[in-house]
């Protein structure tokens, strides 16, 4: 006998359970297929390609009238389910009801829909169905169309570069920190984003939309920030969820979406449910595998035989042409988990591995995804891979031998990519003049001035000519940063600008680091060197950064911190003074003077930084950056104000530099003096950069040091005025920042380079107004107080106990 | 085991951590990934140093106070220090942080 089937959707879930059903048993019901959508069956993953103009729309469809006809299927297309009388057992449409023995709900998802103003204008479409794809079409069509997608995943993408190959200018919007944050890491997204910019798409990470605006359709989208993008079209691609409100009306067991068993049965035995609204073991499902699996079951289900859904691993390709990327399995949370990492810089490839135990559980690969196939299966297999560990990332081609390139970085830049900044010299020229006959060094420097001023760029020079030269060359042995890369400071600073590499993920990659993201030797310095060379491009990342630099005061060894405010040349009013001292009153605190002529507050603890900040923020003053890895105190003695031996006003210089130069962020911490006659009460000769007043104008010296070498300056410069004081240590201080090495005082920093050359280049005034150009820039940045950011109530949360379990634990 | 919800997973930094208050001392929750977390005592077996306030990498966290590096997944020091701290049951569910109440309760009995 015939029972009837009443199925809700038709999706490629439901489709692929009809063509099962009729296979298994062709007239064992009689079919009823309702669809919202006004047509049937098509195969809704290939929309990109009908997008791109790859593809047609007749091309994609999967079940046509004449099929829907020969099996004898009733369609109720263009017409949405309202209800379901389980009672009754009656499935409730506009146009009448329709009764059911057996039911299957493959109701399918819907686009998630960000809530901001302007959702609902015209233009704004999400990538579900082929409406969308039919509005997104048209507005490519327009001379010079702009178009927008929200959302950095796997639809968003395709949606991006399928619009881009239609001509449109696209930009898309990440909310996270890097592209496809749930399939890729973060070296992964990265070269992901620069194959897309590579093809013309603007890629926005940590993107977040505030408002769609336009009169009557889209015109532009806002961002949180304040940037203001014109549009034709938005494409939401953010997320999508279960449609499932009927089964909810119904009365059926919901989690996130319609709760199954292993046989696709709902709480009600007569309905099943298949696809993108199934909830099975709290698991959802969004890729086409799983649901296929889900559909053979139901299949089997619905005509009486045993067969029960169990989900696999899953992988995922990206179908962008030329971006050649796979994640497969699962690369997050999880005790004992390992890491196998693989970069090959000069081919832009990245692999990472996760092995659990004796098997391989995840996988990502960007650039050669040639035997991710090979690696799926290991994974979907849990095939023990212990024995071939060691060499299991060069994939099943490899058997033993053969080692990675630690020179690939140096090999893999082009020629004219610049090795020596000083004397402008790129790695073409260098070759030119080793094929020209040069061996050492020396030649090198003397045919081409590579090195031969600064002299930071020494170690690349080596390495180009070792590449170049190959066992005629014998490299010196260079200080590596840390275990993490063979290359030293030195060459990563000059590899950050030449390849110019504007994020951590970006050094990671191209510098072929052999960590997934660093340790915290060379965190702190990468981040410092890319602040420093480009400091509107990068945004400091806290987490690279000392513990001092993150909560901007100093732990101590009890785990308290110490809290000093700025005093400008070490002046302060009495209400301030006053102001100081209340507010370590209130928290506990001890004061003690510094060599700074600084009042430190010490023993205030964490949660009462934000608190503490606040009430000197209202006293006027500023973090006095005694924690940081940057300007720290310009100590300055009274001078002509009231000294009867100043010779200038020594104090009011002092303000004055210190005003200009505070927030930077230096290799090392830097301490200056203005003094107001050679007696020299501020000890201005041992200070990083100090300044001694005399009769005919002012002295600078620089390179003095007071710690665990102590260390006279040595004289820059001799100047007549204020000015030329505030011009010459900011180019100073601007040119230690852009050569020095991490951590080396600027006195070690005049060891390796010589002063004579830092002379040089400062006596040039073209070169110091440059200099001075560059650090204001920075401190358009950076001249901020850190304290009155982090003493607003959102960020001040941070300071606290996430959780206070004190309670139950005592239970 | 007995799971309480601690927090959002976006409540602790990427590559950072936050603590947890318990009637024994802080727990450190670390966040090593977008998805990843690990919970350990706060307290460096050195000399007591915050661990929650170091510096986050890969699967382990260094000291803000001498440099002593941990493995997240075992509590042990790396390299040449010798040392352990106590690890927790930790686990993400539907975006929200769980640490395990039992595991908790066993170290005040401890």
């Amino acid at each position: 006998m015939t029972e009837k089937l009443v199925v809700i959707g038709a999706g490629m879930a439901s489709g692929r359970m009809l063509e099962n059903l009729f296979e298994i048993a062709p007239d064992a019901f009689d079919v009823t297929l309702f669809n919202a959508e006004p047509r049937g069956n098509y195969n809704r993953i290939m929309l990109s390609p009908v997008l791109s103009g790859e593809k047609s729309y007749e091309e994609i469809v999967t079940h046509d009238a004449a099929w829907y006809e020969a099996h004898g299927v009733t369609c109720r297309f263009g017409e949405r389910v309202t209800a379901i009388d389980r009672s009754r057992k009656v499935v409730i449409a506009p146009n009448g009801e329709v009764p059911y023995d057996k039911l299957v709900l493959g109701t399918g998802s819907s686009a998630f829909i960000i809530p901001c103003p302007g959702h609902d204008l015209p233009g704004v479409v999400a990538f579900r169905d082929l409406e969308d794809t039919t509005a997104m079409l048209e507005a490519s069509s327009g001379q010079g169309a702009k178009a927008v997608v929200i959302g950095g995943g796997l639809l968003g993408l395709e949606a991006a570069a399928a619009l881009r190959l239609r001509g449109m200018e696209v930009t898309v919007l990440h909310l996270a920190g890097h592209l496809m944050e749930r399939q890729l890491d973060e070296s992964a997204g990265y070269l992901l984003q620069k194959d897309l910019e590579k093809r013309g798409i603007t890629v926005l990470t940590k993107a977040s939309t505030k408002a769609i605006q336009g009169e009557g359709k889209v015109e532009k989208v806002v961002l949180e920030d304040g940037t203001v993008l014109e549009a034709d079209i938005v494409v939401m691609a953010v997320g999508i969820r279960p449609a499932v409100s009927v089964a909810a009306e119904a009365g059926l067991e919901m989690g996130r979406a319609v709760k199954v068993d292993a046989q696709m049965r709902t709480s009600d035995p007569d309905i099943f449910a298949v696809g993108e609204c199934v909830e099975f073991n709290g698991q959802l499902f969004g890729l086409v595998a799983p649901l296929y699996d889900q559909a053979k079951v139901l299949a089997k289900t619905l005509t009486g035989e045993e067969e029960a859904f169990t989900p696999k691993e899953l992988s995922t390709k990206l179908k962008v042409t030329g971006c050649d990327l796979f994640s497969a399995g699962d690369f997050a949370e999880g005790e004992g988990r390992e890491d196998i990492v693989f970069r090959d810089p000069a081919r832009g490839v990245y692999k990472r591995l996760v092995i659990e135990g004796e098997k391989l559980v995840g996988a990502v690969m960007y650039g050669d995804t040639a035997d991710s196939n090979w690696f799926f299966g290991l994974i979907k297999d849990g095939t023990d891979v212990e024995e071939m560990r060691e060499t299991l990332i060069f994939g099943p081609a490899f058997q033993g031998g053969g080692s990675v390139d630690p020179m690939a970085a140096v090999a893999a830049l082009p020629a004219d990519a610049e090795i020596c900044g000083c004397n402008g010299v790129c790695k073409g020229q260098i070759i030119e003049a080793i094929e020209g006959g040069a061996t050492t060094l020396g030649q090198i420097k003397a045919t081409t001035k590579a090195s031969a001023s600064c002299g930071t760029c020494t170690g690349l020079v080596e390495q180009v000519m070792a590449v170049t030269l190959g066992d005629g060359f014998e490299l010196p042995k260079a200080v590596n940063i840390c275990g993490c890369t063979d290359l030293s400071h030195e060459d990563v600073r000059r590899l950050i600008k030449s390849k110019e590499l504007k994020s951590q993920p970006a050094v990671w990659q191209e510098l072929g680091w052999k960590t997934v993201n660093g340790c915290h030797v060379c965190r702190p310095a990468v981040n410092f060197y890319l602040l420093a060379d480009w400091p509107l491009d990068y945004a400091d990342d806290p987490q690279s950064r000392f513990i001092n630099e993150r909560v901007h005061a100093n732990i101590q060894k009890d785990g308290t911190y110490s809290v000093v405010p700025r005093m400008f040349g070490g002046m302060c009013t009495p209400d301030e003074l006053i102001a100081v001292a209340e507010a370590a009153r209130k928290f506990g605190g001890t004061l003690h003077v510094t060599g700074g002529q600084r009042v430190d507050i010490l023993g205030i603890r964490k949660e009462d930084l934000p608190a503490i900040w606040a009430d000197l923020n209202a006293a006027g003053l500023v973090s006095g950056h005694a924690y940081s890895k940057g300007l720290r105190t310009v100590k300055t003695c009274v001078g002509t104000n009231f000294c009867r031996f100043g010779t200038q006003d020594s104090t009011g210089l002092g303000i004055k530099l210190e005003q200009k130069l505070w927030g930077s962020w230096t290799p090392h911490k830097v301490k200056l003096a203005v003094t107001g006659c050679p007696r020299n009460c501020a000890e201005a000769t041992c200070k990083d950069i100090g300044v001694v007043c005399v009769d005919s104008g002012y002295q600078i010296g620089v390179g003095g040091a007071a710690g665990m070498d102590v260390k006279e300056t040595e004289r820059l410069v001799d100047v007549k005025t204020e000015e030329e004081v505030i011009e010459w240590t900011t180019a100073f201080l601007q040119l230690y920042r852009e050569h020095g090495k991490y951590l080396d005082r600027p006195y070690k920093w005049l060891a390796k380079v010589g002063l004579d050359w830092v002379k040089e280049v400062l006596a040039d005034a073209d070169e110091r107004a440059a200099l001075n150009d560059r650090f204001e820039v920075s401190q358009s940045v950076y001249r901020k107080d850190p304290w009155a950011e982090l003493a607003k109530p959102e960020p001040a949360k941070s300071f606290l106990p996430i959780a206070d379990l004190t309670q139950e634990a005592a239970e | 085991m007995s799971w309480i919800d601690i927090c959002a997973i976006e409540d602790i930094p990427e590559r950072g951590a936050r603590i947890v208050k318990t009637a024994e001392g802080c727990v450190a929750v670390f966040r090593t990934g977008p998805e990843e977390v690990f919970a350990t005592s706060n307290s460096c077996a050195h000399k007591g140093g915050p661990l929650s306030e170091g510096i986050v990498h890969d699967r382990k966290v260094t000291c803000p106070l001498h440099n002593w590096v941990y493995s997240l997944e075992t509590g042990e020091a790396q390299g040449a220090d010798q040392g352990q701290i106590a690890t927790y049951p930790v686990r993400i569910e539907a975006g929200r942080v769980l640490l395990d109440a039992e595991s908790l309760a066993r170290r005040s009995a401890a």
